[in-house]
């Protein structure tokens, strides 16, 4: 899910200017106050009973042992210890944090690289149709680029089609299904996803900076290096917390892709937070254990989320 | 734009690999889709005989017509309800400036960086209690409540950069706040709930995890909860799971291809507020 984290809610803060308070205002204005808390209620209800009650009681299923249908033991805080100590749920916490150097870093990386060198996809039936296409990955569902690219790299997939044709054939192998290749492996499939939304962001922040910033830097006699840092770079600090932000909850939070191109496995290199709460909760049964790796889990996505909200928002120089 | 030859000639080039790398799945499930069922195909080759009838194949073996119609029913369900009340909230939030609004909001915020599988297992046991698991509701309900933090985040933005004044000269008209809504509001925010139901209806289409969770009924479920079942029900037959996936991704790809324009933009705007 993408969501749009980098802008900051701009509430004007003046005070609303009131008309000339004669009685029957003040009553009218009084009365708006009240009705207003009506049209927030709705969206609030629904929140709170399928978000924050749910939020609620994960918290207070971490603290017990319960199998889900016998009586809840109170654990305190063992579960907690358990994902902090267990070696295989350190690996899987392990994993998510690999995963975002291929979600977030290559994406970002691979978009600023672009967006430096093109500056603006030209306007006109080419860049609707640039566009277009950048985009398919982030509209099709995730389980489907899953499928996509199990077909890809498996073993008479067209990746190693193209290795054997190159005279590399010694290096195919079932990318997927190999202990040393199988996180990458699911790692590319989500730079892929990423990649397009995030060129696109950056290629458009790109359209927005004044070309006279250049102007000055060139005349200043830098070089594209330079260029990059003192002017590209700080201009679209909002637009990168933006992606950062974006990849890095998708990285956190995977599931639909591991789920349906490896499960999880080999073992459990592939493993990741989202897939072993769904397997302590529904499979084995480990309701307050699922719940506790659930709480960590939604602590990291905020441990890594909020301090890129920090610096992209800053003042621009 | 003081960009030298090269560096445009480079840029070019990167873009359409791009484009090419971003291609080359769905031409690869195309070509495999094609070939005859029960071969073993590889990569990328086009198939001398392209057997089109594997299409009419997986229509029937994943069951599409009731996947389309179940799908339907569960945006249905979710993107008029969600798109109203978060335009509600927002004008409430953002125009009304209700008392304790940025308290609320902040309450809000909280959900917009909450991973969905941090409240999936007592969702799972709040609609075995209510009786709904197995069924469109169990999927409907819970994504309603999971969207109102992107939601009513995404129309209060709006709500927040219209004047005030709009307001006050329809309160000195003596028109009520439900007729201020409806009939100066909304349809000045016409733009915003346009992409905001597109961006739903996407994430509706494409929701896999609450489906797998609470919905075992492959035909009650989202196209991808359906696409999941379907690989595991015809997994080993790679010719035949390319043609389903490919039939399953058809709407969504029409869906984006008519409004693609609406939609970039929607995002682009609603990720950077320049």
């Amino acid at each position: 899910m993408t969501s749009a984290l980098g802008s900051a809610p701009t509430g004007r803060d003046d005070r609303r200017v009131r008309p000339t308070p004669t009685r029957a205002h003040r009553f009218r204005w009084a009365r708006a106050a009240g009705t207003g808390w009506l049209y927030v209620l709705p969206a609030l209800v629904m929140y709170a009973v399928f978000v924050l009650r749910p939020l609620v009681l994960t918290l207070q299923y971490s603290l017990y042992d319960w199998n889900g249908i016998g009586v809840a033991r109170w654990v305190g805080l063992d579960n907690y210890l358990t994902v902090f100590t267990d070696s295989d749920l350190l690996k899987i916490i392990g994993n998510a944090i690999v995963l975002i150097v291929f979600f977030s870093f290559i994406p970002v990386a691979l978009g600023l690289l672009v967006a430096s060198m093109v500056r603006r996809i030209t306007t006109g039936t080419f860049g609707t149709v640039v566009r277009t296409i950048l985009f398919l990955p982030q509209v099709i569902p995730l389980v489907a680029a899953g499928i996509a690219w199990s077909w890809l790299l498996s073993s008479n997939g067209l990746i190693n089609q193209v290795l054997r044709a190159v005279g590399l054939g010694g290096v195919a192998r079932a990318w997927l299904g190999d202990f040393d290749t199988a996180l990458p492996a699911v790692g590319v499939i989500g730079a892929w996803v990423l990649l397009g939304l995030c060129t696109i962001l950056l290629v458009t922040g790109m359209s927005k900076i004044d070309p006279a910033l250049y102007e000055a830097a060139r005349l200043d006699g830098a070089g594209p290096v330079r260029e990059f840092l003192a002017v590209t770079l700080p201009s679209l600090r909002q637009e990168i917390g933006v992606c950062l932000t974006v990849t890095i909850i998708a990285a956190l939070a995977s599931f639909d892709i591991v789920y349906i191109s490896t499960s999880g496995g080999p073992g459990l290199q592939t493993t990741v937070p989202g897939l072993e709460i769904y397997r302590l909760a529904f499979s084995q049964r480990q309701v307050g254990l699922a719940s506790a790796l659930a709480v960590v889990l939604m602590l990291l996505v905020l441990a890594c989320v909020l301090p890129i909200q920090r610096l992209s928002r800053g003042e621009k120089p | 734009m003081n960009l030298s030859r090269r560096e445009q000639v480079i840029g070019r080039a990167f873009l359409i690999a791009l484009i090419v790398v971003t291609l080359l799945p769905f031409v690869s499930m195309l070509s495999a889709a094609l070939q005859p069922r029960g071969t073993v195909p590889s990569g990328l080759e086009w198939p001398s005989d392209p057997q089109w009838g594997n299409f009419a194949d997986a229509f029937t073996a994943a069951n599409m017509g009731a996947l389309l119609r179940s799908s339907l029913l569960i945006v249905a369900g979710v993107v008029p309800v969600s798109v109203l009340i978060a335009t509600m909230a927002g004008f409430g939030l953002g125009q009304l400036r209700v008392p304790g609004a940025r308290l609320v909001f902040g309450l809000f915020l909280l959900g917009l960086t909450l991973p969905f599988e941090a409240v999936v297992t007592p969702l799972y046991y709040q609609m075995q209690d209510l009786g709904l698991l197995n069924t469109r509701w169990a999927i409907i309900l819970p994504l309603i409540g999971l969207y109102m933090p992107f939601a009513v985040f995404w129309m209060r933005a709006h709500f927040t950069n219209v004047p005030v004044e709009l307001s006050e000269a329809a309160r000195v008209d003596g028109s009520s706040t439900w007729q201020l809504f409806w009939r100066v509001q909304v349809p000045l925010a016409r733009p915003a709930i346009a992409s905001l139901t597109i961006l739903m209806f996407l994430w509706t289409w494409n929701q896999f995890l609450l489906a797998i969770v609470l919905v075992d009924d492959a035909s009650k479920r989202t196209m991808a909860g359906a696409l999941g079942a379907f690989q595991g029900q015809w997994g080993t037959d790679l010719v035949l799971l390319c043609a389903g996936s490919l039939l399953i991704l058809t709407p969504t790809l029409i869906v984006f291809l008519i409004f693609q324009r609406q939609f970039i933009k929607a995002l682009i705007q609603g990720s950077v507020k320049g």
